[in-house]
């Protein structure tokens, strides 16, 4: 490495969202792309990982024992006059979004945070509320700037020739073990205003919100439900669907509206000793959820961050499922393995696992080219659940044979907790994924303690 | 790694055929476990724990050679166990329990029991631990025994190998503190095992199973310390604080 100053380099015990699975490593911060270079070519033993804001949930932007780069550093944003935009691979997505609402753009995906680096959205290739609309991020990368653990930086331009797109491609839901993204160009969609416009519909049990999720009338370019995981019986997968499109200046009213909110947010949770959040209170709140919801309500003005980040405006509320942590269980499933979300929602109130926030959501087709890019067309469920549920595991291994039985697989970024033989049932392309990361890391200079526990 | 869920993929056991030991393994199997690593000196009890625990349908066991006393074998034995893989429990079960009458009789068999549980016990923590701190992660599971929180008349020997051994563990703990490696230190009462056989069960005796429950719920809470049974703790306490006069009358 050039030259790197003793406090540019920390050992710092990680984790990820669900603050579970806690590893030691050496964090570097890169303040060039040549650092980046040289921290990948210079590698120990334990490798290099670049982590971006540690939002996934388990233990992928962690490497026990390695290195780990932070590229905030590399995080300027510049929209172009076409209407794309280019950031480094450090940026958050709260960086980008005042710059394009500004210019009555948007991000083409955007997750339920915005507080997500580019370069982690595009190593995980998140998807948003969008993706039956727009697919996944992948789906919007012009080009992608790569640097292989050769230190070479591979400027991929999609489109731009056979070997090249197969590593973008690869990369994009890779989990950061093809390379260190360190910039992107990516398209953007217009947002006139900064305002969404809403059609709200409450649904009393699972099979009406799946029928409400497909039916043809609704064409919407933002679908998502909440579910009430904690109901039961009759009143199983009742919920909340949200159809969101952005609102034109006339919808709008004229309204100009709230910015959003820069920067991370001041009010947060502090460390707890124990978890409030019982299986009484996580109930209480999904009741309350579920009744102020109206019936059926059209044409709501909703603000762009309420509406796509309402969990942002309480700093670290990962903290409220106390020092043990949490898991999100997150699987996709064609549109024949449907019963799988019945059952997973079944199984989990059978054992008691009380679900603050359980989502469930339409995805279009993925993107077969990537091989470990999570959506696969029909449905997908997230929940929250707190580590500490008795018979959580077994619970959760059984379900993970009904989702592979029904063709799906589990989200990476989300897991923590399958086994390596799930993961390979799920993604038949981690053949080719694995051959490509022969090729480009012989030494294996690119590991996670995702990678390691999942023989990625 | 150990999962989000407390469940290990790979153990390594210095002390393979520790009836403790392999009632701990049962105790981690899930499917998740994927590498068991039996170190032990080669026996027929050594191949049948093999074979029982992959009968059960344990994942990927093998046994290595492992003699506690030549400590200079132990640097290539943990090396090579690390290199197979991480990982995340390494558990220190070997020891003699021996015979304080023969041990006072012989002192050259008090040096060896000596040479095996204290001496063998700090030259695997010590390695153990400079690897598991390289990766980052990991328990180490040192069994140790209340025999060692205060020596009594009639098995001092025994207790003050295991009171170094504890010592060393402890102090380890907190060398490790922040590595991402943690030290457990298990402390039990009387064993029913085939270690014990031969004597008169103490009050409050546990089974190798109870043990290695602990064990596990030790893992799982991140403890540094625990007693089996879980009252032990109160009772080494009211006895680390009897007079001598009255601790070396006890029926104990």
């Amino acid at each position: 490495m050039s030259s790197k100053p003793a406090d540019l380099a920390v050992p710092e015990l990680l984790t990820g969202w669900g603050r579970t699975m806690p590893s030691r490593a050496v964090v570097v911060r890169p303040a060039t792309v040549h650092d980046v270079a040289a921290a990948l070519t210079s590698a120990g033993p334990r490798g290099v990982l670049v982590r971006g804001a540690g939002r996934s949930y388990g233990d992928a932007a962690q490497n026990g024992g390695g290195t780990v780069l932070d590229l905030g550093a590399l995080a300027d944003v510049e929209l172009l006059d076409d209407g794309d935009v280019v950031a480094g691979a450090g940026a958050l997505l709260s960086d980008l979004v005042p710059v394009l609402l500004a210019a009555g753009r948007f991000l083409p995906v955007t997750p339920g945070t915005r507080f997500v680096t580019v370069g982690g959205a595009l190593a995980a290739d998140v998807h948003g509320k969008n993706h039956h609309v727009d697919g996944s991020i992948g789906d919007h990368v012009r080009r992608m700037d790569l640097v292989t653990p050769d230190g070479v930086t591979h400027v991929l331009e999609r489109g731009g020739s056979p070997a090249g797109d197969r590593l973008l491609d690869a990369t994009l839901g890779g989990m950061g073990l093809t390379g260190a993204i360190t910039s992107a160009r990516l398209a953007t969609i217009p947002a006139p205003t900064p305002w969404v416009v809403v059609d709200t519909r409450r649904a009393d049990d699972l099979d009406v919100l799946m029928a409400l999720m497909t039916d043809p009338a609704e064409r919407h370019r933002y679908s998502v439900a909440w579910v009430d995981g904690t109901a039961r019986g009759r009143r199983l997968g009742r919920g909340v669907l949200t159809l969101g499109d952005h609102a034109s200046p006339e919808a709008a009213h004229g309204r100009t509206g709230r910015a959003v909110p820069a920067g991370v947010p001041r009010v947060g949770v502090p460390p707890l000793p124990v978890s409030p959040l019982g299986r009484a209170s996580i109930a209480a709140f999904n009741e309350v959820w579920f009744r102020k919801a109206p019936r059926s309500r059209d044409g709501e003005l909703v603000g762009i961050a309420p509406y796509f980040y309402p969990l942002d405006a309480v700093g670290g509320w990962n903290r409220l499922y106390g020092p043990r942590g949490f898991l999100q269980y997150q699987f996709a499933v064609p549109d024949s393995g449907a019963e799988v979300v019945r059952r997973t929602l079944e199984r989990l109130a059978a054992i008691g696992a009380p679900s603050f926030l359980s989502v469930l959501k339409r995805f279009g087709p993925g993107r077969p080219a990537s091989p470990l890019s999570f959506p696969i067309e029909g449905w997908t469920l997230a929940v929250d659940v707190p580590t500490s549920v008795p018979g959580l595991a077994r619970a959760l291994d059984e379900l993970d044979d009904d989702v592979l039985a029904a063709g799906g697989r589990l989200y990476l970024a989300k897991d923590s907790r399958a086994v390596p033989a799930t993961i390979a049932a799920g993604y038949p392309g981690l053949a080719d994924f694995r051959a490509l990361r022969s090729e480009i890391d012989p030494r294996g200079v690119l590991v996670s303690d995702l990678s390691r526990r999942l023989q990625l | 790694m150990t999962d989000a869920l407390d469940r290990a993929t790979s153990v390594l056991v210095l002390g393979g055929t520790s009836e403790i030991a392999l009632a701990t393994v049962r105790a981690l199997r899930s499917p998740a476990l994927r590498r068991v690593v039996l170190a032990a000196r080669p026996s027929p009890e050594r191949d049948a724990a093999v074979a029982a625990l992959t009968a059960e349908g344990v994942a990927g066991v093998s046994a290595v050679d492992f003699d506690a006393a030549g400590t200079t074998t132990h640097d290539a034995l943990l090396a090579e166990a690390f290199a197979g893989g991480d990982v995340d429990v390494v558990l220190v079960a070997f020891g003699v329990l021996g015979d304080q009458q023969e041990f006072e009789d012989d002192p050259d068999l008090a040096v060896e029991a000596a040479q095996v549980n204290y001496v063998g016990g700090v030259s695997v923590c010590l390695r153990a631990a400079r690897l598991l701190r390289a990766q980052g992660h990991g328990t180490l599971v040192v069994l140790s025994s209340v025999a060692g929180e205060r020596a009594r008349r009639s098995n001092f020997v025994y207790g003050s190998t295991k009171a170094g051994l504890d010592s060393l563990a402890s102090g380890l703990a907190d060398a490790l503190h922040g590595s991402g490696a943690h030290v457990l230190v298990v402390r039990p009462g009387f064993v029913r095992t085939g270690m014990t056989a031969h004597l008169e069960p103490a009050p409050l005796s546990v089974t190798a199973e109870e043990v290695a429950g602990a064990v596990v719920a030790g893992l799982r809470r991140g403890s540094t310390v625990v007693y089996v049974p879980a009252a032990m703790r109160v009772v080494m306490s009211g006895l680390r604080h009897l007079p001598r006069t009255v601790f070396r009358r006890l029926p104990i």
